[in-house]
């Protein structure tokens, strides 16, 4: 059973690891996705798109007191 | 105090949006629809054992990477956009939202990701049948993800499986089956995903006539054109058909769309739908003839929408003005409710503060029995009910217009594939080359109609989009749209060039991608 395993992980770590090794184009997919990834997590999400309601108030019912009182105070021009 | 609400605000808000959701749906079509047809290749390659179609499954899978690659989490961003720019609405809509996306998280993780690994990497790996069932899983998977997204927005078009709780300020879902097979859902998911295969069939017919076209890849073009024409002859006439089925629910859930999508500004019995048309520039609702020229076919917009040949489909006027004798309520009616909620809502909340049970219960009772005009008492004109009429009707048009032309493309590429008569036929290969952006612009139409018609509501007769913003600096939201603008351009760029690249080297490019 235990060699069962350890056999199946190794498959699944060589289908990884040759997968990526043998990659042409991949890896400027890879590089594309990861400088992606970095300015969307990074970037964008730190710096410019916090979570309005999470960073401006403590709990549940803050948020729930200030979204009421988005809903209920508000009117188009 | 009642606060006005900042319109340059909620405009960035919804062009940022919009943007993204555009950008974003560049990418998604052809992930949903090749991934079907590559699944499909490689079924056939394990049936018959024909090497042939295991090279023409690879090449199509490396086109397929690519895109999924470069397109890979660009919706994240509407999700970043949904706790900055929209909180109200996040907040309002957070336990409808929530297992849905939760839902697509999870399978698309665990299917897409895995499986895609094994697509790729595995080919001497594992098991033909095991790499042909992982590409299946990834195609499966790929579109589970899709419908999760899409019940989402069936949802904001069409609210049901859900009670708005006045002491948190969320809706809460009361029966997740109602949620997910809502028919408005379910046309949605159907409609959507079978444009996705449309869209990904004439980009397999686009890059195979070039290669007809260079006397390159004979045989993997000549193949390619038959199952893509098949698969995409079956998946335009499946889009006509739900098509049909959109139009119905609109027509019963969504009446100010479905008058805006066909420039029907006064109702009338028996209403014609319209093949084409252009609208004159002062179109408004209390003149009688509001286009230049049209051609319609008689009765059709009334059996579509209602399935009567004689229905009353009701126009902008009625929508708005009310109609006593159809039984249509106006919207300044829907309005003065509106009101009545949202006032018997702060009742409540300021009597369950003093603790006052008996009024709470009271306001309660007034709030439920108005709740479902609550929207409307946000607005201050009741012509603001109805959606941007020209580019909800161009959009409309040009979308089934270029749906019809799909058909026929189809059946003719089929035909004389094979016949084996487009070698040499180079006007002709030109022009399927120039379909892909057509179905491009069918597509984005598609979403603009769904999108634009809907407005000014966020969620349908419950929120407007003006009150779903976040009280936040315009211009914080103009500098991100900027940056998105960059942001997806390059991504779009590099996917063209990348993409361009691979399709020059061709299938002999080596096997790994």
């Amino acid at each position: 059973m235990f060699k069962r395993i350890k056999d199946i992980s190794r498959n699944i770590f060589h289908l990884y690891y040759d997968g990526f090794r043998s990659m042409t184009v991949g890896k400027k997919l890879w590089a594309i996705i990861f400088i992606k990834l970095f300015i969307m997590f990074i970037v964008l999400k730190l710096f410019f798109f916090p979570d309005f309601l999470k960073t401006r108030f403590e709990n549940d019912e803050q948020r729930s007191d200030y979204v009421m009182e988005q809903l209920t105070n508000q009117k188009i021009k | 105090m009642i606060a006005d609400i900042d319109l340059a605000l909620v405009d960035w808000s919804r062009a940022q949006f919009a943007l993204t959701a555009i950008y974003h749906w560049f990418f998604v079509p052809l992930t949903l629809g090749l991934s079907f047809m590559i699944a499909i290749m490689e079924t056939i390659y394990v049936q018959t054992g024909k090497e042939e179609w295991k090279r023409i499954t690879k090449f199509w899978m490396k086109l397929f990477g690519v895109n999924f690659a470069i397109g890979v989490s660009t919706g994240i961003i509407l999700e970043f956009e949904f706790g900055t720019n929209w909180s109200n609405y996040s907040w309002f809509v957070g336990d409808i939202f929530g297992a849905p996306l939760a839902i697509e998280g999870i399978l698309a993780f665990f299917l897409e990701s895995t499986f895609i690994a094994v697509m790729f990497f595995g080919w001497k790996k594992v098991s033909k049948k095991f790499h042909l069932t992982s590409t299946w899983l990834v195609a499966f998977g790929s579109n589970l993800s899709a419908l999760w997204i899409l019940v989402a927005n069936s949802w904001m078009q069409y609210p049901v499986g859900m009670q708005f709780n006045p002491e948190t300020a969320r809706s809460e879902m009361l029966n997740f089956w109602e949620v997910l097979l809502s028919p408005v859902a379910v046309n949605k998911f159907l409609h959507t995903i079978t444009s996705s295969y449309v869209v990904a069939a004439l980009f397999i017919i686009c890059v195979s006539s070039w290669y007809l076209l260079k006397k390159r890849e004979l045989m993997l073009a000549k193949k390619s054109i038959i199952l893509a024409s098949v698969f995409g002859l079956l998946s335009a006439l499946f889009v006509a058909f739900t098509g049909d089925g959109s139009a119905y629910m609109v027509a019963q859930k969504q009446p100010a769309k479905l008058a805006a999508m066909e420039g029907l500004y006064q109702g009338k019995e028996g209403a014609g739908l319209i093949v084409f048309g252009a609208l004159k520039s002062g179109a408004n609702k209390n003149q009688e003839d509001n286009f230049h020229f049209k051609m319609e076919v008689p009765k059709m917009l009334s059996l579509l929408g209602y399935r009567k040949t004689d229905a009353y489909v009701p126009g902008i006027k009625d929508l708005t003005d009310g109609n006593v004798e159809r039984n249509i309520m106006s919207a300044g009616e829907k309005m003065e409710k509106g009101r009545l909620a949202i006032s018997s809502l702060s009742s409540f909340k300021k009597f369950k503060k003093s603790k006052e049970e008996i009024k709470a219960d009271s306001a309660l009772q007034v709030f439920r029995a108005n709740s479902q005009y609550m929207g409307y008492g946000y607005l201050n004109d009741p012509d603001s009910i109805i959606p941007n009429v020209p580019i909800t009707f161009y959009s409309f048009h040009i979308m089934v217009g270029l749906g019809a032309l799909f058909i026929l493309l189809f059946m003719v590429t089929l035909y004389l594939s094979i016949k084996d008569k487009l070698d040499g036929k180079k006007f002709l290969l030109k022009l399927l080359m120039l379909f892909l952006p057509l179905g491009f612009i069918a597509s984005e139409s598609g979403w603009i109609v769904a999108e634009v018609g809907r407005q000014p509501w966020a969620i349908q007769d419950l929120l407007p989009v003006a009150v779903a913003t976040t009280h936040i600096d315009a211009t914080a939201v103009m500098t991100t749209f900027i940056l998105f603008a960059v942001l997806f351009t390059v991504l779009l760029i590099a996917e063209i060039k990348i993409m361009l690249n691979q399709i020059k080297i061709g299938p002999k490019g080596g096997e790994n991608v």
